[in-house]
């Protein structure tokens, strides 16, 4: 296991913020579960192998910054676990030396993890996993998440097919567990927008497409019916780049391709957004991805309620963040704040492709009575997260 | 089109005494569209280095500033030919900046350093930089000289530098993303707004507190669009009026009482501004519009839309007699 404290940034000698004479010291942990690679037809765009890092490095920098000001000193510990190796124990040994924990793992073990008896009194962020659940029955109240639910992400996408009229779907769903997930949470958002879902069909045979996706495509989508846009169902990135402009019918493709809800990518430039990405591009090297986006969030959190509270206890920092006075600028134009009822980040989803963001959700006329950010993922009325609930 | 241009060419030549000038940066054109505030109407584009944001006249009125963002310079332009003179040496990324009184020193927001660079006009020297919070933006110098101020965007400051050591002496905390300073009634208030917070703090100068706390209100447009960015203060400093950004609206704020009183419907996403002479006139820049609001103060009412370059970001104010 990769262990290593990144030293605390502390400058002495500089003037503190009037009234707050006391240093504070803050450590934040943060564990990675590293993921095998899945096999896909195309080896053009490899998984960055600090993906996730290199946003939570970001932040607690963004953060010693601002602290360095305050007296406050912020200090990052990387707990990278391989394959295999026993990501719970990591977690342990984290929760013993700090309360502040943020996570880049698998939904099963975020949860085990939370009802570890050592993190009883911790603050845990979820940077990535996406699954609705844990917003929902599964909910705890130790875990805020920064990561969106899939629900978020799906809802915005539907948004924009109502907003283009385009009201007849169809899919082409891939067999991993996270495509089966994914096409599972189109399904339900198209539900819940009155869109009309129509022929799905399972990308299940290997071939190489890289050379005969122009023979395959136009056969296996032929009898697909008629439709407005054809939804790919591919997180695993294996299939779907090769079904665009190949399909038997001219439409356009939406989903894991063509154009696709994203918590954060390299053409959200608005906003302020190109500073952030320049940041994170002279420290990482690369363009900044949703999962380093999730981290850096999660780590900018924690930073700004410190700011605020000039406290670093989970307790305070946590009821802080569940108030109304948080408000996080995550360069997407608008105050990114907690829901009070299952520790969801509010947050708009930029609608991209490749080259442009093409709209950000929520999308106008998409009304809410009390946050229009509330028209993404599972409400308050409908949840049946309890936990949050003192 | 011919024809119009000739027209206006008639006018110049038929009235020598040129009408007094305001001239906006225009961020993704890499350009400055200079307004004939008699006209009303663009008199000159003139090329400029890439992503213009900030710009201002020195005091004699003989130079003007441009900060060229993605070209790392401060760009001296000559205001009566548009010809570029020189660069300023000015750190990375320079944002915003502001001219000391003394015409003689510029003080720049690097935005992707951290950092306040200190620069002498006349040596073209850095003389100092200042370590500030993350996404230094917004620039302000008391009329006394003696005090500079930079706020951070990402760091959420006011950081108060003395302009004679050049080191920081406060660190004022303000709500999110703070984009503007300005010193008020000579000095003795120093506001900042924020644009994620949707606020503007009101500090008192002379121990650094915050005294006032404005906010913003709108029917029909939710409170998290309500984003205010550059301000102004009118004749007498009576009334502020603050641009409200993705809201399309300017705020009319009475300054004595803190209360918003008004609000202008302008171009969108507005974003700075800068008055005519005698402050009869406002100018907003409106980013996603690409166009210019001519504002009637006194009736607090749009006159005239200007088309300018795309993504106007800075104005300034040129006298010509």
């Amino acid at each position: 296991m990769r262990f290593r404290t990144v030293a605390a940034v502390w400058l002495a000698g500089l003037i503190p913020l009037s009234g707050h004479a006391q240093g504070l010291d803050i450590n934040v942990h943060f564990l990675r579960e590293q993921i095998e690679e899945i096999a896909t037809l195309s080896n053009l765009d490899p998984r960055p192998e600090d993906l996730s890092i290199q946003g939570a490095e970001l932040a607690i920098k963004d953060n010693a910054t601002t602290g360095k000001f305050l007296k406050h000193g912020y200090s990052l510990t990387l707990h990278d676990v391989p394959v295999g190796d026993d990501v719970v124990a990591a977690a342990k040994t984290a929760l013993q030396t700090s309360d502040l924990l943020v996570t880049d793992v698998s939904s099963d073990l975020l949860l085990k993890i939370a009802d570890l008896p050592e993190a009883e009194n911790a603050l845990i962020l979820n940077a990535t996993a996406e699954d609705s659940a844990l917003r929902d029955e599964a909910c705890r109240a130790n875990v805020l998440h920064t990561a969106p639910s899939l629900a978020m992400r799906t809802d915005a996408l539907m948004q924009y097919f109502l907003f283009k009229r385009w009201g007849k779907l169809a899919m082409i769903e891939g067999t991993y567990p996270q495509d089966t997930a994914y096409a599972e949470a189109l399904r339900y958002s198209a539900t819940k927008f009155g869109l009309k879902f129509g022929e799905t069909k399972t990308w299940a045979f290997d071939a190489d497409m890289r050379r005969n996706a122009a023979a395959e495509v136009p056969l296996f989508t032929q009898d697909l019916r008629d439709y407005d846009v054809l939804l790919i169902a591919d997180e695993a990135e294996d299939f779907g780049r090769y079904v665009a402009y190949n399909t038997w019918l001219p439409r356009p493709v939406a989903g894991s391709e063509g154009i696709s809800p994203q918590v954060w990518a390299p053409v959200v430039e608005q906003w302020g957004a190109a500073q952030l990405h320049s940041r994170f591009g002279e420290l990482a090297g690369r363009s900044m991805e949703p999962e380093d986006y999730g981290a850096w969030a999660a780590i900018r959190s924690i930073g700004e309620a410190v700011t605020r509270t000039n406290a670093a206890d989970a307790a305070t920092l946590r009821s802080y963040m569940l108030s109304p006075d948080f408000a996080l600028a995550g360069f997407k134009g608008t105050p990114q704040t907690f829901r009070d009822w299952n520790g969801q980040m509010r947050q708009p989803v930029p609608l991209v492709t490749s080259r442009a963001m093409v709209m950000q959700a929520p999308l106008p006329g998409f009304m809410h009575q009390t946050n229009e950010l509330d028209t993404l993922g599972v409400d308050a009325p409908e949840s049946s997260c309890t936990a949050f609930k003192e | 089109m011919r024809i119009s241009t000739l027209a206006v060419m008639a006018a110049m030549a038929a009235h020598p005494a040129l009408a007094d000038e305001i001239w906006v940066t225009n961020e993704k054109d890499d350009t400055v569209s200079v307004i004939d505030i008699e006209t009303m109407e663009v008199s000159h584009t003139y090329e400029t280095g890439e992503r213009p944001r900030g710009i201002t006249f020195s005091h004699d009125y003989k130079y003007v500033y441009i900060c060229a963002s993605d070209s790392d310079a401060v760009q001296v332009m000559d205001p009566a030919t548009g010809e570029i003179l020189h660069d300023l040496p000015s750190g990375e990324d320079p944002e915003q900046f502001v001219l000391h009184p003394d015409n003689k020193h510029l003080y720049i927001a690097n935005e992707d350093d951290a950092i306040t660079t200190v620069v002498d006009v006349e040596s073209r020297k850095v003389i100092a930089q200042i370590d500030v919070g993350i996404e230094p933006e917004g620039m302000a110098v008391s009329p006394d000289g003696k005090i500079a101020i930079t706020t951070s965007e990402t760091t959420n400051m006011a950081h108060w530098i003395d302009t004679e050591t050049q080191e920081l002496f406060a660190n004022t905390l303000v709500d999110s993303r703070p984009r503007h300073a300005e010193f008020v009634k000579d000095g003795a208030e120093m506001w900042v707004s924020a644009e994620i917070g949707g606020s503007i703090s009101v500090f008192d100068t002379a121990t650094q507190t915050e005294k006032a706390k404005i906010r913003f209100e709108l029917p029909n447009i939710h409170p998290d669009r309500i984003q205010p960015v550059g301000f102004e203060l009118g004749e007498g400093d009576k009334f502020a009026y603050v641009a409200l950004g993705p809201s399309n609206h300017l705020a009319v704020v009475n300054a004595e009482t803190y209360e918003v009183e008004d609000y202008i419907l302008v171009g969108r996403r507005v974003w700075h501004m800068a008055f005519n002479a005698d402050k009869s006139r406002l100018f907003t820049t409106n980013g996603i519009s690409g166009d210019v609001t001519v504002v009637d103060v006194a009736k607090r009412k749009a006159l005239k839309t200007i088309k300018v370059g795309r993504f106007p970001w800075g104005a300034a104010f040129r006298p010509t007699d």
